[in-house]
């Protein structure tokens, strides 16, 4: 028995060392028409978180889109992480698959992108900007669309649509006016509400951001978040943060024992009264969770007039992709005004557009101001000041301390 | 019959092959060697790590501990049931309710559980507000609570079915009605006969199934996520996390992490004949003394009233997905929704549509290749007279002990870098490994039961061994193959892990895509794919019962 797992153990890591194989030419999205003629057949593996059925739906009416357009296959592989896709194509990378990898497109963002842009592993040069519907992008009133968690995007990723963190209650069981203004309020409020408000347990991006948002409330000098962190003064620099989280946590729900597994779970958790106040990326998420009946009709939004966190989420093309001319149609496709419309209405998604309104036609601009944002979506002025994201280093920082602290606490 | 020789090895290949191969490939980068990472040189280093990782010893122990007390009370459950109602019309009736039962996914009856226990659950709207005065749920923590409790109740209502049936198959190569009978002659209570006298044997045979549940709590994934602790979560949990961290260097902790499941799961074996050692003192001392129990009125009813609980619990959860799956609104602590939509059912069905095709066939085909496997391997040993010993079968038993997660991860190293993960026949292969004994164990009792004197009639009429085989045998055991065939299908369409580690995300079952959606948390998504996962299975066994009644319907004798 011996003898012969030795022998399977020399087969394995033979199998382990595989030789790189040779590149293919990349396509040139400089020259479309060549992109589009490239990409006629492909099938084009989109890595995408797949926790949201209305995400979901929108992402396989692009596919049918697409399919019925330029002939380009879209399957989308659900992840319930995106780091997952991210680690995918960094074993290809170690394996020595620099072609013919398995993801063709990732919807990611922050501190994804930082770590595949740092080890090169996106295709690239600039490819966002040669993108046909890149004239209708608004980066110049979005800087987070050039900067993504203060890292230059570089034309690494294309745009897909903006983000800012919204509070949602229930109007029918606590007032609008009760509703703190500021983290610190939302602390004193658990106080006087023991155990109806958590965060999804990091590293679930909505609970990380909730990390963010009060540590870009509470840290002493703001200006340190836009940089990587310093390891001298770290400890200090994140104490106002755990010393905030170690009096909250006693007050969550669950005596934070347990969390909710992320957003769409706590919209469950707002319905059946059992947290009061719950939080998203997505403004209209309240009135898209109205229309499918999943939130009564009495359910609203506020922010902190303090502000609360703004980013933009992504696609990128992995630097082995197999299809790399059909994630370029489907990127292109993505940010085109029909698929930007859609998927900002509150029925389909209620994701925040990327494109500058001024620089459509008036007929595609129609259907952006023909939108019926719903009851509990607040419109863009009252949305409050936009945080820009921290430097992605915190982000991996503080989750890391976090299941320091708090990973084992029962 | 040619075919015949080579099936066995075959069979043990197909079995014991992945199984090696898997460890090796988790061995190896568990002491530091995976080249395609940079590790070329043997270490202690991912020991190292592993050693120091918060709360890693209490994962190991809550894993340990849930699997002992899982097996424990499921196997009581099960005893005191057949020991108190053996042969009663109650407990016909309740066999054939606890049949199907075994069809029934792990992940879809855990979330089936989840929706009835928890403290915005079935049960708690159930006696809200009218009695409880609750207009919100209790803030308390039931499903997730760091006990593992409710992670063991779902696991033990899940286990029972199985275990049961597994008792099932062993009872006819007994002398049961006899033996009870003299029991009951000298004085001793229903249940007191049933221990002292026909336990003993019986548990002889069923002792590698109470194995198999063990190493199964002791590794389970899917069922400790919906229900399983969180600060910190089981070992296998943490496994899974290990294994997707987008830093690589955490495969080589993984990897040390699986081998530490493999001794977590060990040890649970040990512990388990020690209380083995306890139940036989339990047995053997009031029996040294002629204790008769002859009064086991109570101990019978709890045992019903236990039975009857585990099968309402996992019938209800099952209704529950399927209400979820058609509710609209549905705030606590409304009893039923407040409206009903077909909305998520529409919405899914046309994207349910690739992965019930993967479903279908992944099913189909490693079922086709286990019933044919198993049937050349029975004749075979019908041909030799040999294999019916313990070693063979503990070698049928060994993809069910070892536990999955340990030998998955390295399977799916080792896939990937041969460039075959996610492709067909490598998630056929996969999904064999566990299909296969399964569908060996339910084929193989009624197989070597069936009268060999047909055999005999068929030679002495001049027929082949094949023609035999095709003619008498096969249509006479068709019942039994067909039952057979629909367990296998049911163990596929259950399969999460090697789904999703071999599937690597190009191929998606119904199951892997309900874990998926569960991580989305909408109750009325998880609805539409539980439902879905549970019916699947429930279709072949029906279909296993409908064809032969189908087939032979001009065969009186062949007929139910």
């Amino acid at each position: 028995m011996r003898g012969l797992l030795l022998t399977m153990g020399a087969i394995a890591a033979a199998g382990l060392s595989l030789a790189p194989m040779a590149r293919a030419a990349d396509p040139n999205p400089s020259d479309w028409q060549s992109v589009l003629d490239q990409a006629k057949g492909e099938t084009v593996y989109f890595n995408a978180w797949g926790g949201s059925e209305n995400i979901n739906a929108y992402i396989d009416w692009a596919g049918q889109r697409l399919k019925e357009q330029f002939g380009v296959t879209v399957v989308h592989v659900k992840l319930d992480d995106t780091a997952n896709a991210v680690a995918k194509v960094v074993a290809e990378k170690a394996a020595g698959r620099d072609d013919g990898g398995s993801v063709d497109l990732i919807w990611i963002n922050g501190e994804n992108f930082a770590s595949m842009k740092q080890q090169e592993l996106l295709f690239s040069p600039d490819w966002t900007t040669a993108l046909p519907n890149w004239a209708f992008v608004d980066y110049e009133s979005m800087p987070t669309i050039l900067t993504d968690f203060t890292i230059p995007t570089d034309g690494l990723e294309s745009p897909w649509g903006g983000a800012k963190l919204v509070f949602f209650h229930d109007s029918a069981r606590t007032p609008e006016d009760t509703m703190p203004d500021s983290a610190s309020e939302l602390l004193a409020w658990a106080e006087r509400n023991p155990g109806r408000f958590s965060y999804p347990q990091p590293p679930d991006f909505i609970g990380s951001s909730f990390l963010k948002q009060v540590l870009s409330e509470v840290i002493v000098d703001k200006s340190k978040l836009t940089k990587p962190v310093d390891d001298a003064t770290f400890e200090a620099d994140v104490a106002p943060l755990f010393a905030y989280l170690d009096s909250l946590h006693p007050l969550l729900w669950r005596g934070g024992k347990a969390y909710p597994q992320n957003y769409p779970d706590m919209k469950q958790k707002l319905a059946d009264g059992e947290l009061d106040i719950i939080f998203a990326f997505n403004p209209s998420e309240a009135s898209a969770a109205i229309k499918t009946g999943e939130l009564p009709d009495t359910v609203r939004s506020f922010t902190f007039s303090g502000g609360t966190l703004a980013n933009t989420h992504f696609v990128a093309i992995p630097y082995n992709a197999k299809a790399k001319a059909g994630a370029l149609v489907l990127a292109n496709f993505l940010i085109s005004p029909e698929a930007q419309a859609r998927k900002q209405d509150p029925a389909v998604w209620g994701d925040p557009t990327v494109l500058s309104l001024s620089k459509l036609d008036p007929s595609d601009r129609a259907a952006f101001e023909a939108l019926d944002l719903g009851v509990a979506t607040l419109t863009p002025d009252k949305l409050g000041p936009a945080l820009d994201e921290p430097h992605p280093d915190w982000m991996e920082r503080i989750e890391g301390e976090w299941r320091k602290r708090y990973g084992v606490a029962n | 019959m040619r075919l015949a020789r080579i099936a066995p090895p075959l069979t043990l290949l197909v079995l014991v092959g992945p199984l090696a191969f898997g460890l090796a490939g988790t061995l190896l980068p568990a002491f530091g060697y995976l080249p395609s990472l940079g590790g070329t040189r043997f270490s202690l280093d991912a020991f190292h790590l592993l050693a120091g990782t918060p709360g890693i010893v209490r994962s190991a122990a809550t894993s340990i501990l849930a699997g002992l007390v899982t097996t424990l009370l499921a196997l009581l459950c099960v005893v005191a049931f057949a020991a108190g109602h053996l042969d009663s019309p109650l407990f016909l009736r309740m066999r054939r309710l606890i049949s199907p039962l075994l069809a029934v996914p792990h992940a879809a009856a855990a979330f089936g559980f989840a929706f009835l226990v928890a403290p915005s659950g079935l049960m708690m709207r159930l006696v809200s507000p009218w009695l409880t005065g609750l207009d919100r749920p209790p803030d308390v923590l039931i499903v997730h609570d760091p006990m593992a409790i409710t992670m063991v109740a779902g696991l033990v209502i899940k286990e029972i079915p199985f275990l049961f049936l597994v008792m099932m198959a062993a009872l006819p190569q007994l002398r049961h009605k006899e033996t009870l009978q003299l029991g009951r002659c000298l004085g001793y209570g229903r249940v007191a006969s049933f221990i002292f006298l026909l336990w003993p044997q019986i548990y002889a045979q069923m002792r590698l199934a109470v194995f198999a549940v063990l190493a199964y709590a002791t590794s389970v994934v899917d069922v400790a996520v919906i229900l399983g602790p969180q600060l910190p979560p089981t070992l296998p949990v943490r496994l899974i996390e290990w294994m997707n961290d987008p830093e690589l260097q955490t495969r080589y902790l993984a990897s040390a992490g699986a081998l530490l499941q493999l001794v977590a799961t060990f040890a649970a074996l040990l512990g388990w004949l020690g209380i083995e050692r306890i139940g036989g003192l339990l047995v053997s001392l009031p029996s040294g003394r002629g204790l008769r129990f002859r009064h086991d009125r109570p101990a019978r009813h709890a045992a019903l009233a236990a039975m009857a609980l585990s099968a309402l619990m996992v019938f209800g959860g099952i209704a529950m997905l399927g209400l979820w799956s058609l509710a609209g609104l549905w705030q606590f602590p409304k009893a039923l929704p407040s409206a009903f939509t077909l909305d998520r059912w529409s919405a899914a069905l046309p994207r349910i549509l690739d992965p019930l095709v993967t479903t279908l066939w992944v099913a189909g085909i490693s079922t086709a290749i286990a019933v044919v496997l198993t049937i050349l391997c029975l004749e075979r040993e019908l041909e030799t007279g040999r294999g019916q010993g313990g070693r063979s079968l503990m070698l049928i038993y060994l993809p069910l002990i070892v536990p999955q997660i340990s030998f998955m991860f390295g399977l799916q190293v080792l896939a990937i870098a041969a460039g075959v993960e996610g492709t067909a026949a490598s998630l056929v292969l996969a999904h064999l490994v566990f299909v296969l004994p399964y569908v060996f164990l339910s084929l193989s009792d009624p197989w070597r039961a069936h009268d060999r004197r047909y055999d005999a009639i068929a030679a002495g009429l001049g027929m082949s061994r094949t023609r035999a085989l095709m003619r008498v045998r096969l249509p006479m055991l068709a019942r039994a193959i067909l039952t057979a065939a629909a367990v296998g299908f049911a163990v596929s369409v259950g399969q999460y892990l090697p789904t999703v580690l071999i599937g690597a995300g190009r191929l998606t079952t119904v199951t892997s895509e309900a874990v998926a959606l569960a991580a989305g948390g909408n109750g009325r998504v998880i609805g539409v794919y539980g439902f879905l996962q549970t019916v699947l299975p429930f279709l072949a066994f029906a279909i296993a019962t409908a064809v032969p009644n189908l087939l032979f319907r001009h065969r009186r004798g062949l007929r139910l």
